[in-house]
């Protein structure tokens, strides 16, 4: 099946061939990094994890929202996710690929990176979550490459795909879980210490991912004339729709109970991000950003009309994923640090290595995502023709 | 990994035997030898290391501790914040004690600049989320670090709930005044704090702060010995540590 990536047209060739030069830039940066230190980041002692463990984060749920499909289909047979489920297992895939490189990249000693497995730790998050993280990005590719060799060689999926499926749905809610919990059980770091932190994050990877699906499906449906009933969209945009919606009373949640009862420690993280503390406000204008966008958005996807616009959907989808993308992407992480606990204000902001060898990670699995999408998308051309 | 610790610490056992024969354990008003019970896993618990700081003497604009500790630990000297190291410093008295802090602070420590240092928590968070036991807490209560097996994942300073952890952002050799051979220097790439001076009480020798106070503000001792000094002075004292609510149980307590 993989030969089916290896052939396309120009404009296919030429994306790659971005792509390639992004990951080269990034490869180049990280040298850097890897000869200097870290040091070359924007991170210190006061924010001692930045965009790298921000971006694996969210990405993380991006991953688990593959299970949004999977359920629909699998669970209650609902045929118009036929097409696309596999697509949503693909964005999974690379999704924890970015996630795992995220954490690479990060690591101050990234040589020792088995010693997380030689030297095993039961009571850190952390080493669960690599167990997690690794078992999902194997479950997805094998039933998302299974169930579409099946549909190559038009027969029905061999039936012990069946139990992995099943067992991808609970996974899915695993590895985010657990990647909250590498936040929500750390004394004294009040804006993750709260036991809502797992389920909003589940919500807010559920609106996300298909948020970000739902862009994919229609680029593909203007680049390469992608055929996909409207209903799987539409349904799509509900998921997104009611997830943000839920995520969104999440947050106000943290807001009642860090304000009603006015105990300075819940407050401060919220203050910091959403108005400034000790003079000190980079946050503000991209946490009023992602709640404008948010809440603009679930308007326009409340209603119906609207909602079934396509290009009032696409502007929906993006103002969302861009919204969450903030939310957990840069707030949720950056905020958790302030005030240090030496009660102090410091602020960070990415060094320019950084920001490349974040592209670099996003171009991989862009690639990634490309090269698995245009298997996907010929074999099922195939299949119908 | 675990055999070589096992095997430094009945090295260092055997070592004491012989430096007690130079009757040097008598050095201390508490009458433990500091060597012995700190290389003996067997004896668990029967020796939990502890410093009382008594703030009312500590002088403000003295760093000869800071000074102290630094050189013998090949702490790197960087003028960028952001790369600096910090084994022991001070901060204002609020920001220790935040939960303590109200609207009318006595004069006394409204403004005076406190000395902090790793806790040695008795439930340290720090030692919970390593991933790689890199961070550990020895039976006699010290949490130390193999520098060896730290990934770097700074997993353990976003645990840390009084920021008492540094990671080494760049390399740091050159930012060391004067190298101290008999202690290591740190790749960068790795975390690293305040051990209660793990290899000077081997040789029977006290940490370095509470040797060259002159003021004999900190005071090191057995916190599971009742007759020790360090608890004879809590017995004597109203004490307070750092954020207690967060039961990580500190021991270092203040005297404010
Ligand atoms: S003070 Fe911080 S670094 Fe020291 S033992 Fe406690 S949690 Fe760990
Ligand atoms: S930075 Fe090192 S000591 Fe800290 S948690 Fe990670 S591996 Fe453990």
């Amino acid at each position: 099946m993989i030969e089916k990536a290896w052939s396309g047209n120009r404009n296919y060739w030429l994306w790659i061939l971005f792509l390639l030069v992004l990951i080269s830039i990034g490869i180049y940066c990280y040298s850097l990094q890897f000869e200097y230190g870290l040091g070359i980041t924007g991170m210190s002692n006061d924010v001692s994890w930045g965009v790298y463990i921000a971006q694996f984060t969210f990405f993380v749920g991006v991953a688990a929202s593959a299970v949004m499909l999977v359920i629909p289909y699998y669970l209650h047979d609902y045929k118009a996710f036929g097409k696309i489920v596999v697509l949503g297992e693909f964005l999974a895939v690379s999704a924890v690929l970015m996630c795992l490189l995220f954490i690479l990249a990060d690591m101050g000693m990234p040589m020792r990176v088995l010693y997380v497995i030689i030297h095993p730790t039961p009571n850190s998050m952390l080493f669960w979550d690599m167990l997690v993280l690794n078992g999902y990005l194997v479950l997805n590719m094998t039933c998302g490459w299974v169930a579409l060799d099946a549909e190559k060689k038009r027969t029905a999926p061999p039936k012990w795909i069946k139990p992995l499926i099943y067992l991808s749905i609970p996974w899915a809610v695993s590895i985010h879980t657990v990647t909250a919990f590498l936040y929500a059980g750390l004394p004294s770091r009040h804006l993750w210490l709260t036991a809502i932190l797992a389920p909003r994050f589940l919500a807010s990877a559920f609106a996300s991912g298909p948020a970000l699906l739902i862009i994919l499906i229609l680029l593909l449906k203007k680049l390469v004339q992608f055929e996909i009933a409207n209903e799987a969209i539409q349904k799509l945009a509900t998921i997104v729709l009611y997830a943000s919606i839920i995520n969104f009373f999440f947050l106000g949640l943290e807001f009642f109970t860090a304000f009603y009862s006015n105990i300075p420690g819940h407050m401060h993280g919220l203050v910091y991000l959403y108005a400034g503390l000790q003079g000190q406000h980079a946050l503000i204008i991209w946490m009023w950003t992602s709640l404008v966008l948010g809440l603009g958005a679930i308007v326009l996807l409340l209603i119906p009309d609207l909602k079934r616009e396509e290009n009032i959907l696409l502007i929906s989808s993006v103002a969302i994923f861009f919204s969450l993308w903030i939310d957990k992407g840069i707030g949720m992480v950056l905020g958790g640090f302030v005030p240090t606990p030496l009660e102090t204000v410091t602020e960070y902001s990415p060094s320019a290595v950084e920001i490349f060898i974040t592209l670099g990670i996003w171009a991989v699995g862009i690639l990634t995502l490309t090269l698995l999408y245009k298997i996907a998308l010929s074999v099922q051309k195939e299949a119908a023709a | 990994m675990n055999n070589r610790r096992n095997f430094l610490k009945k090295l260092s056992a055997i070592s004491v035997l012989g430096a007690s024969s130079f009757s040097l354990l008598n050095k201390f008003s508490d009458n433990t030898s500091l060597a012995a019970v700190t290389s003996s896993s067997s004896e668990k618990n029967k020796v939990r290391w502890g410093m009382v700081v008594d703030m009312r003497k500590c002088k403000d604009d003295c760093e000869l501790c800071i000074d102290a500790c630094h050189q013998v630990h090949n702490v790197p000297d960087f003028e960028n914040p952001k790369d600096q190291i910090k084994w022991i410093k001070k901060a204002p008295y609020p920001n220790l004690f935040p939960s303590k802090n109200h609207q009318y602070p006595s004069e006394n420590v409204k403004s005076k600049p406190f000395l902090t240092f790793c806790n040695h928590c008795e439930h340290p968070p720090c030692v919970r989320v390593c991933p790689t036991k890199a961070t550990f807490k020895k039976p006699d209560g010290i949490v130390e670090m193999d520098f060896h097996r730290c990934i770097g994942c700074r997993f353990c300073m976003a645990a840390c709930p009084y920021g008492e952890r540094s990671f080494n952002w760049r390399d740091s050799r050159s930012a060391i005044p004067n190298i101290d051979r008999s202690y290591p220097t740190r790749q960068r790439g790795v975390v690293e704090k305040c051990n209660f001076c793990s290899e000077r009480l081997a040789k029977n020798q006290k940490p370095a702060c509470v040797e060259v106070c002159p003021e004999k503000v900190l005071t090191f001792g057995n916190l599971n010995d009742p007759n020790s000094e360090i608890r004879e002075i809590l017995k004597s004292n109203q004490a307070s540590v750092r954020k207690p609510e967060l039961g990580a149980k500190p021991s270092v307590f203040y005297i404010l």
